[in-house]
């Protein structure tokens, strides 16, 4: 059971007025506010512990670094990874991407096939084009239908023995859809192909088992699962990351260092280059403790009755349609109203105090695809109430009339 | 033909009949609503401004010693602030359009609108209003 009150009371930012109005926040997919642990634990390293980490013979020094391995550790736990060396600390699900699609750069050759979806966002696009681009290996699009599902035959059509890498979300950022990942990377491992995960939505909305899903990658952002921005976290399988060449060079990823030649370090670290985001590699666990006290299963249950009761409210508005009409979503709405622009409609909300995304939610070939400029997007976190919805509804109501 | 700072005064004054902001939204909307479609012709990629959020197209021309605009968006609120940015620098001289602010906008409580996260493509309109004015006023 989700006591929203107790959870609402324990986050800060949501105690303001916003235009005169007290803020209903549903930008939860670009990203989630933080409870009042996570802030102190930042302060805490801050005031308490601050010094750099894995070096240092001295007390704070090993104290900050007991602290960020063991957020390692519970992250490993959290997505039950194999190995604590395949939990690799990223800036963030962008970087972890990078690193993967930079490291494949290498590892693609000419006639080489990479597959992502029709319903990327531009982070697990544009690496892999980068990586493609540099290795002559060709990028293609494994298509969605009108819903928002992917077309799963044609996915298994485009695999073949040239297919290297598939990367697909785990859940839609624009429209909500969880993809069949399990299914996907069963068929990408017949023909031998690596899979990306990316879990950027699906770390607040879902639980991740890597091991039963048997990714390859799989990668979240910290800020995205009530934790801070600039650190995510990226697991990989030991195999596949023995194999990747280091992505950035520097302290931290070495072995030795002459000027003849250097050695890596040994895994995680041979990714993890340079003075981490320490703070936040910490509050990370935080915030991942903070999610699991109230407990995955009551959030997702709790979230799936806000967004049936927020479609539900938002069918009565006339005229409006919904972009992503998969049967599994989570988190997220995506909605156009007659044919006003999502930006006007975003700009009314936004005096009424209700917070939305509008626009095409980095993912450009999505609205492309349904021929519209953008959506407004409503997502949702535990933290979100029925009365939120009834704002919202009612802030919709209200554009309507002004726009019409 | 009054001048870019008596048009800018007109409309801060028009303006200040609205005490809250749902007030000077619907103005804005009827703007929006009542601005001059730019001709078709004109409505092409190399006019396009382009804003994350919305789109904007701008066509400039000389005439006469004057500068002319047209303009549309595909955002209404968007359009709305279009209709009063051609009204303040339409048909007026290049130097004037060069030399000109755009301070009514903070004035009457738009500011937001015009800050480069916005993303709306007003930011970069503005700018390509003064470049298309600075290319006539060379050109001279």
């Amino acid at each position: 059971m989700i006591e929203v009150n107790d959870i609402r009371h324990q986050f800060p930012t949501l105690h303001q007025k916003v235009n005169g109005y007290p803020l209903v926040y549903l930008d939860n997919g670009a990203t989630t506010h933080k409870p009042q642990v996570v802030i102190d634990a930042i302060s805490h390293y801050y005031e308490k512990l601050n010094s750099n980490i894995h070096r240092g013979v001295h007390f704070l020094s090993q104290q900050a670094t007991d602290a960020y391995e063991a957020s390692r550790e519970t992250i490993r736990q959290h997505f039950n990874a194999q190995h604590l060396h395949e939990i690799i600390f990223t800036k963030g699900n962008t970087e972890a991407i990078n690193l993967v699609a930079n490291g494949f750069r290498q590892i693609l050759q000419e006639g080489d096939e990479v597959l992502v979806s029709a319903m990327e966002h531009h982070s697990n696009i544009v690496p892999w084009q980068m990586a493609c681009e540099s290795s002559s290996a060709a990028l293609k699009v494994i298509p969605m239908d009108e819903r928002g599902v992917l077309d799963i035959d044609s996915y298994k059509n485009l695999l073949s023995d040239k297919t290297k890498v598939v990367a697909v979300n785990h859940i839609s950022n624009a429209l909500g859809t969880i993809n069949p990942v399990k299914q996907m990377i069963q068929w990408a491992h017949e023909v031998g192909a690596a899979v990306l995960i990316d879990g950027a939505q699906a770390g607040p909305h879902c639980s991740i088992d890597v091991q039963d899903l048997d990714a390859d990658f799989y990668c979240i952002s910290g800020h995205k699962v009530y934790g801070p921005t600039g650190i995510g976290a990226l697991y990989g399988k030991e195999e596949w990351l023995k194999k990747l060449p280091p992505y950035q060079g520097g302290g931290e990823m070495i072995a030795t260092v002459s000027f003849d030649k250097t050695t890596y370090a040994d895994l995680p670290h041979k990714f993890e280059a340079g003075t981490p985001n320490i703070a936040g590699g910490i509050a990370l666990k935080t915030a991942i403790d903070w999610i699991n006290h109230i407990g995955l299963d009551n959030i997702v249950s709790y979230e799936k009755e806000l967004v049936d009761y927020a479609t539900k409210e938002l069918s009565k508005i006339e005229d409006i349609r919904f972009i992503g009409q998969a049967q599994e979503k989570a988190g997220v709405i995506s909605f156009l109203v007659g044919d006003i622009h999502p930006y006007d409609m975003g700009m009314i909300l936004d005096k009424l105090g209700v917070a939305v995304r509008t626009g095409h939610h980095c993912a450009q070939p999505v609205m492309d695809q349904f021929c519209i400029p953008g959506t407004i997007r409503a997502s949702f976190a535990v933290y979100n109430t029925k009365e939120d919805v009834n704002r919202l509804v009612e802030g919709v109501k209200k554009a309507q009339i002004m726009l019409s | 033909m009054a001048s870019i700072q008596d048009i800018q005064q007109d409309i801060i004054d028009e303006f200040d009949m609205f005490e809250e902001w749902m007030g000077k939204y619907e103005h804005i909307i009827d703007l929006g609503k009542s601005l001059p479609l730019i001709e078709e012709q004109f409505k092409t990629e190399d006019n396009l401004i382009k804003g994350c959020q919305s789109r904007v197209w701008l066509h400039a021309q000389h005439k006469d010693g004057k500068v002319i605009y047209t303009a549309d968006s595909d955002a209404i609120m968007t359009k709305g602030i279009i209709a009063l940015l051609v009204r303040a620098f339409s048909e007026q001289k290049a130097q004037d359009i060069v030399e000109a602010d755009t301070h009514f906008i903070n004035q009457i409580g738009l500011k937001e609108q015009l800050s480069p996260t916005r993303a709306n493509g007003l930011v970069s309109m503005v700018k390509q209003m003064k470049l298309y004015a600075l290319a006539f006023q060379s050109q001279n």
